[in-house]
Order: C-alpha cells, then sequence, then structure tokens
C-alpha cells in the first residue's frame, strides 16, 4: 500500500489557536520516509511532527504537507544493563515509560506531560523539573539518524555541528528517524515530595536557591491574580526518587476526558482566582514531606485529556520565558505585576529556576536563571497587546522567550535573543519549514 | 500484570500471520507485554526485523520470523504450521490477520482483483485456519483467532466482493468453531467495525464508531482466551449489524451503502 497525503482539518497545535488545513501523511514504516520526503522542495516545504504538544505554530504547516511521525513507535533495541534505549522518532516518552520503569530505569529528563515523541523532545530539546541537575533532554542523546530531503541520511553524535542544529532545531534541519538515549537508574516508581508555600515572589528565589541544593526535582505554581505584598504568592514543590516502593509503571490511559470546549466564561478571571485561592489554601495545610507515584507529580495535566478545551474553542496561547540570573528577581517581578494588573492570568502559571548546564543545541532554550510560563485564553488583540508589553520586559532583562510555546513573536525579537540563529540557518533543510520559521526568520 | 498473565507467560505460542498490519503489531504486542514466544509471518524482512526488535525489548520471550506470501504459501498451510510450532516449541493461539481490502469498482471489472480479494480473506485464510485446526484437535486446546468484518454481514453494493470473502471467512470460523467443540481447542471470528488503519485511509476519521487498532489488539487477545464464536469489536457493532440485516431490501436497495 502506498503511502499519500490526504487533507485533514483536525491537524492543530496544542495551544489551538490556529485553525488551518494540512496535508497529512502517516508512515508506519521508516523505509516509507524518503519517498515522502523526495516530494518537499524550497517551494512546497513539508514538516514532520509528533503529538503536537508545541503549543504555537512550531508544529505546524499550514496549507503544506506535514509527516504524522507517531506511528514510527518501535523500539530498536534497549540494554537492561546500561540503560540506553535507542527508538523510533515517534515513541512517546509514556510507551518508553512503559518499558523502562518496570526494569528500574526512568527519562533523564521529563516535560510536564508523556505525550510527547521522541522527536520531539529532541527537536525542542525539552527541559524538566530536574534541569538544574540533569540539563535538557538532548544532553542524554547519544546518537540519532535524520534524513535530510535530499536524500542523504546522517548518523549524528554530540560534537557533531548538525547534531547540536537538529537538538533544539524544531525539526527544520530533517526528519529524525531515530534517537538513541541514556536513561537513569530508579529504585522505585515512587518519589519523596514536598510542597511549600510561599507568600510572594521574592520568598521563590530565596527558597529555591536552597532546594536546588536538596532536591533533584523542583517547580513552583505561581499565582497571577494577586498583587501588592502577596504578589506571585505560590506553591514550591520538589522532590527525590524514593528507595521505597514498587516499579510499577504508569497507567497508560488518562482517567478523565474534556468532552468538548469549554463554554468562554469558564475561565474568566474569577474563576481563575478562586481556583488559585483554594488551590492555596489547600497546599498551605498540607506541610510535609509525602511518597506520591511519579505520574501526578511529573504529569498532573496528563490525567484529564484533551485539558486544552478548558481554553474554550478560540484556543489560547502560552507565554514561557528565561531569564539570566542577574536580572530574573527584578524581571520577574515586573511581569508579574504587569500580568495581575491585566486580569488576564490563569491558573497553570509555573515558575522554576535552571541550572548552569551549557546548552546542547543552537536554539536550545533553557539558560541559568529562572523561568516563567503562563497561560492566557485568546481574546485577540488585548492577549496580543500583553504579551508584547511582556516582551519589552523580558529583551530590556536579557531573556528570550520558548519557541516551543510561541505562536507570534515577531522575526527581529526572535532574532535579536537566539544569537546563534544564523549559524542554524545554515544548518536548515530547505525542503523543511514550518509557520512558526517562515515568521521569525524573515 | 496480574497473576492470570502470568501463568498464561508461560504458555503464550503464538502465531501471527500478517504481523505488519496495524491491529497485528497492536496485538504482537499486548503479548509481548506478558512475555509470550511470538512467530510473525509477513512479506517483508526489513519491517519483519524492526518489528521483531520492538516486541523483544518490549518483553517477549521469543520472536521468531518468517518471510512468505500467505496467499500463495497457503497451500503449504500444515508443514509451514508444524515447522512454525517446531520453532516455538509448542503451539497456543493462531491469529489470522492478514486481507486485502481491494475495491468494488476494480474487481466488477477485473477478475484478477476479486480473485486477490477472495484469496486473501477467504479462500488461503481457511487453509490455515484448517492447518491449526488439526494440531489443535489433536492436542486437545489452542485458539484460532480470525479478523473477519461487520462488511461480512450483509452484501452491500459498495463492498460486496470484500464483504462475501469476510462473511464467508467468519461462517467457515464459526463451523470450525462448533466442530472443536468437544476438543477444548477454539475458533473465533472477530468482526471490526471502523478502525483507523492505513487499510482505511482516505476515508474521513475519528467519529464515535471508529476504533484504533490498539482496542481491536485488545479484542483479539481476549478472544484467544474467551468469548463465543463470532465477536465484534467493538460489541456496539452487534447491535448495528443486526439493525442493519433486518432492513427489509426494498429500503435497503434505495440507499447508497
Amino acid at each position: 500500500m502506498s503511502i499519500r497525503f490526504d487533507a485533514s482539518d483536525a491537524l492543530a497545535s496544542w495551544g489551538r489557536v490556529v485553525k488551518a488545513t494540512h496535508l497529512v501523511a502517516r508512515p508506519r514504516f521508516p523505509d516509507e520516509l524518503p519517498s515522502l520526503l523526495a516530494g518537499f522542495s524550497a517551494a512546497e516545504p513539508g514538516l514532520a511532527v509528533g503529538l503536537r504538544r508545541s503549543y504555537g505554530d512550531s508544529n505546524l504547516n499550514p496549507a503544506g504537507r506535514v509527516i504524522d511521525m507517531t506511528a514510527l513507535d518501535r523500539l530498536i533495541a534497549f540494554d537492561r544493563k546500561t540503560g540506553v534505549m535507542r527508538a523510533e522518532a515517534g515513541l512517546s516518552l509514556s510507551q518508553a515509560l512503559q518499558v523502562l520503569v518496570p526494569q528500574g530505569w526512568f527519562l533523564p529528563t521529563t516535560p510536564g506531560t508523556r505525550f510527547v515523541t521522541l522527536g520531539g523532545a529532541v527537536a525542542n530539546d525539552v527541559h524538566g523539573k530536574n534541569h538544574h541537575a540533569m540539563g535538557t533532554f538532548g544532553a542524554s542523546v547519544t546518537r540519532l539518524k535524520l534524513h535530510r530531503t535530499d536524500g542523504s541520511t546522517h548518523e549524528l553524535a554530540q560534537g557533531d555541528p548538525l547534531f547540536h542544529a537538529t537538538v533544539g532545531g524544531l525539526g527544520l534541519t530533517g526528519v529524525i528517524e531515530w534517537v538513541e538515549f541514556r536513561t537513569v537508574r530508579i529504585s522505585s516508581a515512587s518519589l519523596e515530595a514536598q510542597d511549600t508555600p510561599f507568600e510572594n515572589v521574592s520568598e521563590f528565589f530565596d527558597m529555591s536557591a536552597e532546594t536546588k541544593e536538596t532536591h533533584e526535582h523542583t517547580m513552583a505554581w505561581v499565582d497571577c491574580s494577586t498583587g501588592g505584598s502577596s504578589l506571585g504568592r505560590g506553591i514550591l514543590s520538589c522532590a527525590n526518587w524514593s528507595p521505597h516502593g514498587d516499579l510499577m509503571p504508569h497507567q497508560e490511559e488518562p482517567k478523565k476526558k474534556m468532552p468538548m470546549d469549554a463554554p468562554s466564561f469558564a475561565l474568566n478571571a474569577l474563576t481563575v482566582r478562586a481556583f488559585n485561592s483554594i488551590r492555596h489554601g489547600l497546599k498551605t495545610m498540607r506541610n510535609g514531606p509525602y511518597h506520591t507515584h511519579y505520574e501526578p507529580f511529573f504529569y498532573p495535566l496528563d490525567a484529564i485529556a484533551h485539558w486544552n478545551r478548558l481554553y474554550g474553542a478560540r484556543g489560547f496561547y502560552q507565554y514561557q520565558c528565561a531569564l539570566p540570573s542577574e536580572t530574573a528577581r527584578d524581571a520577574t517581578i515586573e511581569l508579574l505585576k504587569t500580568i495581575v494588573s491585566s486580569g488576564q492570568g490563569s491558573p497553570l502559571a509555573v515558575i522554576k529556576n535552571f541550572g548552569a548546564n551549557p546548552p546542547v543545541g543552537l536554539l536550545s532554550f533553557p539558560r541559568e536563571g529562572t523561568t516563567l510560563a503562563i497561560d492566557f485564553r485568546n481574546q485577540d488583540e488585548d492577549t496580543l497587546n500583553l504579551m508584547a508589553d511582556l516582551d519589552q520586559i523580558v529583551a530590556s532583562a536579557a531573556g528570550r522567550l520558548n519557541p516551543a510555546k510561541d505562536g507570534r513573536i515577531p522575526a527581529d525579537l526572535f532574532q535579536s535573543v537566539y544569537p546563534k540563529w544564523q549559524e542554524f540557518c545554515a544548518h536548515v533543510d530547505p525542503g523543511l519549514s514550518s509557520a512558526f520559521w517562515r515568521r521569525v526568520s524573515a | 500484570m496480574t497473576d492470570k498473565n502470568q501463568v498464561a507467560a508461560s504458555s503464550n505460542l503464538v502465531v501471527i500471520l500478517g504481523a505488519l498490519s496495524a491491529i497485528a503489531i497492536a496485538t504482537a504486542r499486548i503479548y509481548a507485554s506478558e512475555g509470550a514466544a511470538l512467530m510473525l509471518v509477513a512479506r517483508s524482512a526489513d519491517r519483519l526485523k524492526g518489528l521483531a526488535d520492538d516486541l523483544r525489548a518490549r518483553g517477549a520471550k521469543q520472536v521468531e520470523t518468517a518471510v512468505m506470501d500467505l496467499e500463495t504459501a497457503a497451500a503449504d498451510a500444515p508443514r509451514h504450521m508444524a515447522d512454525w510450532m517446531a520453532k516455538l516449541g509448542g503451539l497456543d493461539h493462531v491469529h489470522v490477520i492478514y486481507g486485502y481490502l481491494g475495491t468494488q469498482k476494480k474487481a466488477t471489472s477485473d477478475p484478477s482483483e476479486l480473485a486477490r480479494i477472495t484469496s486473501s480473506n477467504y479462500s488461503t485464510a481457511v487453509l490455515w485456519c484448517e492447518a491449526a485446526a488439526n494440531i489443535m484437535r489433536a492436542q486437545k486446546r489452542g485458539s484460532i483467532v480470525g479478523v473477519s468484518s461487520v462488511a461480512g454481514d450483509r452484501g452491500r453494493q459498495s463492498n460486496y466482493a470484500y464483504g462475501a470473502a469476510k462473511g464467508g471467512f467468519a461462517l467457515y470460523l464459526q463451523g470450525l468453531s462448533h466442530s472443536l467443540a468437544l476438543t477444548g481447542a477454539r475458533a473465533v471470528a472477530v468482526k471490526p467495525g471502523f478502525v483507523e488503519t492505513p487499510m482505511t485511509d482516505g476515508m474521513k476519521k475519528g467519529g464515535a464508531l471508529w476504533a484504533s487498532p490498539e482496542k481491536i489488539g485488545k479484542i483479539l487477545r481476549r478472544a484467544a482466551d474467551k468469548g463465543g464464536p463470532i465477536q465484534y469489536a467493538p460489541g456496539i457493532w452487534r447491535m448495528i449489524m443486526t439493525v442493519i440485516r433486518t432492513v427489509p431490501a426494498f429500503v435497503f436497495h434505495k440507499t447508497k451503502l
């Protein structure tokens, strides 16, 4: 059966702001890739996509061709002694964990959802709650195989310039066929965790400076609806792997799902504030260490399939910036003030410190300092204007924005905060492109 | 895994015919997670090798592959089946999954298309089933699970070549199940409705009636252990097809189904 591209309106990014038609092909075997790629050209570029958890438009190619990689999901090898796994790029982290955990291994680092493909994890050089300990996912990648649209294939390792363009390269340097990566030993599938409330964002900075030394996994939820002395109050979560417990992996299918789009009033400023306030109160009462399976700690939102529908049919934006240590505290306060006064903040604001690990990819997002991520329900001009204001604060603090989350930054901003972008351009496969890339490379 | 699965693992010697289809891969992965021994049969050596590596990494105790065209090799079905049984050290479950949808339009004008639809979905499929049944009759246990289709429940203008072959296959398995009833061995026809596989590419997918290959895989795996001779996948299709079968011809003939 020869494989072909079929028109689909169903392909969207996680933020669901852009509605577009794509021509989609879903190969099931790697030997089908070359003929699909042969049709891509600079005039009609294509793009490979995975589980589409990027929020903006880095995984979209409207009116163009897209290769859905999710059926290329075979394990190629897993060495139970060394923990090195090689698998096709469409394998989800979730599926990888089903194999790793019972054998006493875990992903070196994991983003906040397990519904990410290996290819996506590399192309976005994803980070997790243990960035300060393990760096990004790319740091644990030992080899990968890349197909270019000129028909060439490349097996790449750390040190190869094309490897460092491909890690964090947003799928623009070629199509990744497989990824080989190191995993880490665990003696149980559980964590010893602790939630500690903080009354304002300055307290977060003081507390997280300490937990960095004592805990492998840390992140904090931040309330974006209160100002004054409670500006940036929240809960700091930190954890270490537990030596006690079994090696039971998570349950693959989410227990609940959002059956349809939420109506627009469901997430207005009032409910956001109520949600945050309740959460704050609850967490204040449970102050002390607790034993938890990794699933609710690492993947709280995966418990509800299609949670992005909570933001309604018009979708939402996520704004994620990384701020260098020197400016992080002041800039974070400035950002939170702007968000609070806009009344557009969501319950899903996350703050975390990045470690000093050098970036693996030319376009890798994390840098030493602090990262802040906030969701904004799409309210067109109001939201875009607010984010433009935030851009000013980030730019003057010498910070940068995460391409995996972005669906709107102008080219000059992208180019100024990613100084290696021109070096990256030299590695871009002319037959590949995305809506994001066309915008920021203009 | 439950205790039941651990017991099953020691006696999971499984042959899968048409091992590279999306449904077959989903089924094989369930067996692999139980630590089963698998014999995978399909046409492409490279793809079989890739799948075998995947199943080993997922926990399969043993994975063997055999490269052949199942339609032409069916004439030698008893010999192949005995060979595979020897490689696995026994035979517990045989899944006949390969098939060919074809197009009714082409089958109407091109006899070779009609012959292929009939051969792939019925006349060679039953040869494999009978070869397996003879082994299972003798050992008094084991199961044969064939993939039929809801299309086999009523002849329709849009795909009666495929429907008749799949319907005939289900009827054969039903008879086989009857013939095995007193031996302890079993035969099952599983009838999926709409499944999201490459076979259905080009159709509009994603409605409430569409099932994933993983869901059908679970049903096939369960059918190997229990259930009646005709199983709909998922079960809702039994009701839908009862209705479709009961519509009188003078009404049905006005539809484009």
